[in-house]
């Protein structure tokens, strides 16, 4: 057999296996679609842990992080501080948010609003904005499984092929199955992951520096001021380092479908216990830098670093090892892709189509309209990662921006009495407008401090303004 | 004018925002002070270290916050028993 035949058949077999996995673990259960979306919130603690790492460690932390260690340099530890500070966050709002939901039976973040602030404008509003925000992550997922297949093929599958591929098993997996089987692949996936992050981020600065120590030392003779900020960018300071944590440790737990699959959950405190061990489990993300830092010296000018990851691995391991990395990055792609896309598609149908086209739907046929959204939102997905070209980290920080602009109506929610609805939408409109305004005019990050977090700012602004003028 | 009929949940207890604001100290707002690749723990720039570092430092601090809030809410029981 070719090298590229070994490593793409090892990435089917995995696939193939978590694939199965997950078909089975759906099968024995009736999917209607509480069961679809929240599983019949039954969760502990060990299912929770394994969903919500399922999510937040991803193909964007594999091949992105490693991708901006290689390229960008000391603003990448941004992501080693986030993936901590969002759980400290969430260790506050997530536990009263789910017993909210579970109290008046919600199921996707919509229903919230729609429950805290009685008012249908607002939850579609906010159903619109999770699912357009959710687009660029998911076109991240695309791109790196497309990424993947064509590395391991040793290109002989181009990338726009390749990401068709990748959509059509992600669709295809969402179709069947529901959150329960993501739940399910997810061990697999942080299985093998596990292997493969500590084999590689061991083994690579082993053999071709002898050691860690010895190739920290070779790359600051090399280029001493990329491991620090702004490291090789030119405005990426400790401001933006400092307003990127901000946003992304807030907005953890504003993305549609991690708020979604705290609702699996049995109790609070699953959640609360959840919190507090969660910063550990990404004690495997220095190893990803170390692979990236590697890069810098093993396979130095790519023109694209988030393949820092998978040259170096294709260089120094044999074909199968290729594989068996390739079909972890996969499943690592497939599992948060499936659970956006199940969640954009049930906000659009329950919480966009029925209330505006046909309030008279059952849950039965909403559960059929949301297979069909299915469709719609990986097709569009794909269509962006087929037609752009931006960094992997580069995608899920424009996501960040936007879906962070729905934190001050989420806490204003539960811990409020006063705040009304138009005055939360008014804070909405003004910060989702300035993200596009600032990245679709490439003025990101804005005098040194993320365009994201400028927007959240205002956002909080117009909220406390018209908050005040509605009271006296 | 629509009123709102939500009633808010209980906030969290100050010492448990105290405990949680260490971490956001530590590896956020003191960005400028730990950026540097000096000194070196085994070899490893400091910037990287000191977030390792708080990779286990962090949970524990968690665990802080748990235990308060865990022992407010038995006591919020204990009252509404008497």
């Amino acid at each position: 057999m070719t090298p590229s035949a070994v490593a793409l058949s090892m990435i089917l077999a995995i696939v193939v296996l978590g694939s199965a996995l997950g078909f089975y673990a759906g099968a024995r259960y009736k999917m209607d679609l509480e069961q679809w979306t929240v599983a019949g919130r039954g969760f502990g603690l060990l299912f929770v842990w394994l969903l919500m790492a399922g999510e937040v460690y991803t193909t964007f932390s594999l091949l992105g992080a490693s991708g901006w260690a290689y390229s960008q340099g000391g603003p990448a530890l941004y992501i080693l501080a986030y993936m901590m500070l969002l759980f400290v966050v969430s260790f506050y709002i997530i536990p009263p948010i789910w017993g909210i939901a579970r109290q008046h039976s919600l199921q996707t973040q919509a229903d919230f609003f729609q429950q805290r602030y009685n008012s249908k404008s607002l939850a579609v509003a906010v159903a619109l904005v999770g699912v357009v925000f959710m687009i660029p992550s998911l076109q991240l997922q695309i791109t790196g499984l497309g990424m993947i297949v064509e590395m391991a093929s040793f290109n002989g599958i181009g990338r726009t092929p390749a990401m068709l591929i990748a959509f059509v098993l992600v669709a295809c997996f969402v179709f069947m199955s529901g959150v329960r089987a993501v739940a399910w692949i997810s061990v697999l996936k942080d299985l093998l992951l596990l292997f493969v992050v500590v084999t590689v981020g061991i083994a690579v600065p082993k053999i071709y520096f002898d050691g860690v120590r010895p190739m920290f030392s070779a790359l600051l003779r090399a280029s001493p001021s990329h491991l620090t900020m702004p490291g090789s960018t030119v405005n990426h300071d400790h401001a933006w380092f400092i307003s990127t944590v901000l946003l992304t440790s807030l907005g953890g737990y504003m993305w549609p479908h991690t708020m979604g699959s705290s609702f699996t959950a049995r109790s609070d405190d699953t959640l609360r216990r959840n919190a507090v061990i969660m910063p550990l489990y990404g004690i495997t993300l220095p190893l990803i830098f170390l692979v990236g830092f590697s890069s810098i010296l093993i396979v130095p000018g790519l023109k694209n670093g988030d393949l820092s990851l998978l040259t170096v691995v294709r260089k120094t391991f044999s074909p199968l090892f290729l594989g068996i990395v390739g079909g972890a990055g996969a499943l690592t792609a497939m599992v948060p892709a499936a659970l956006q896309i199940l969640t954009a598609a049930t906000l659009l149908a329950k919480n966009v189509y029925r209330p505006l086209c046909a309030p008279h739907m059952t849950d039965q046929q909403v559960g059929r309209m949301s297979r069909i959204m299915v469709l719609v939102i990986s097709a569009t997905a794909l269509y962006f990662a087929i037609y752009s070209s931006t960094t992997l980290v580069a995608l899920l920080l424009i996501g960040y921006a936007g879906v962070t602009q729905l934190f001050p109506g989420i806490v204003l929610g539960l811990f409020s009495r006063r705040v009304s609805s138009t005055t939360i939408l008014g804070g909405l409109g003004v910060g989702v407008a300035t993200v596009a305004a600032l990245i679709l005019g490439k003025h990101d990050p804005f005098f040194g401090i993320n365009a994201g977090f400028v927007a959240l700012c205002l956002n909080f602004l117009t909220v406390g303004l018209l908050n005040l003028t509605k009271i006296s | 004018m629509k009123t709102s009929t939500r009633d808010p949940v209980p906030r969290p207890s100050l010492g448990a925002l105290l405990y949680g604001l260490i971490p956001f100290i530590a590896v956020c707002f003191s960005v400028s002070w730990w950026d540097r690749l000096h000194p070196t723990v085994l070899g490893v720039p400091f910037n990287l270290f000191w977030l390792i570092l708080w990779m286990f430092l962090t949970p524990l601090c968690m665990w802080g916050a748990y235990r308060l809030e865990v022992t407010r809410a038995e006591h919020d029981r204990r009252k509404d028993c008497s």
